[in-house]
């Protein structure tokens, strides 16, 4: 069930103020997080920032597309090697 | 041999069903196209007059997204999930299930390249 619009998207609110502060100084740094829940809103657009996916933190540079996804997608936890393969089965 | 939308050519069989070769049209869509038209459901192809035919074509045409259309729109949605890089685009790429299925077993649609 997706989430009732009364509320509004779900932003981590430190990490809201840290984007806002940055933008508004014009500067660009990368802003560490663990907030993966967190959607991504207009503002981030531009910014880049180091997602944690457990082990250490994935930089993502947050392009327009992105709005409205949340931040821990674009981090994933997992290691996929691929599967032997298994074509000699036929 | 009716020719509704560009290359579907259904016929011999009953409106609602013949109208579901058209990709994006399904049984639903079919018969409410058919009753927005005032023709049984029931008629087969064949038997459309000249102007029924017209009529579903014009229903269809203006109110639905089909064929080419709708195959190049989910490319585009599928592609941007790819571009951004996010899990579901992952999952795309690498040809797994997106939608948190388990993969242990089964999966099969995605996992396999069939061999008949």
């Amino acid at each position: 069930m997706s989430r009732s619009l009364k509320k509004g998207p779900y932003l981590d609110y430190k990490l809201d103020l840290k984007v806002q502060a940055m933008s508004k100084s014009g500067k660009k740094q990368v802003i560490k997080t663990w907030a993966r829940n967190s959607m991504i809103s207009p503002d981030f657009v531009g910014q880049t920032i180091a997602v944690h996916n457990g082990n250490k933190f994935i930089p993502v540079y947050v392009t327009e597309n992105m709005v409205g996804h949340r931040l821990g997608e674009f981090s994933p936890t997992r290691t996929y090697r691929g599967h032997k393969d298994n074509k000699k089965k036929k | 041999m009716a020719r509704i939308a560009g290359v579907d050519i259904p016929d011999n069989k009953r409106g609602e069903i013949s109208l579901t070769y058209i990709y994006g049209l399904g049984k639903t869509t079919a018969q409410k196209v058919l009753d927005k038209a005032g023709v049984d459901r029931n008629t087969k192809v064949k038997d459309w007059t000249d102007e029924q035919q017209g009529v579903i074509r014009t229903i269809i045409v203006d109110s639905y997204k089909i064929e080419g259309e709708l195959r190049s729109e989910k490319m585009m949605n599928i592609k941007r999930l790819r571009d951004i890089g996010c899990y579901r685009g992952i999952r795309h790429r690498i040809g797994l299930p997106v939608r948190g299925q388990h993969t242990k077993n089964n999966a099969k649609t995605r996992k396999n390249r069939r061999v008949n």
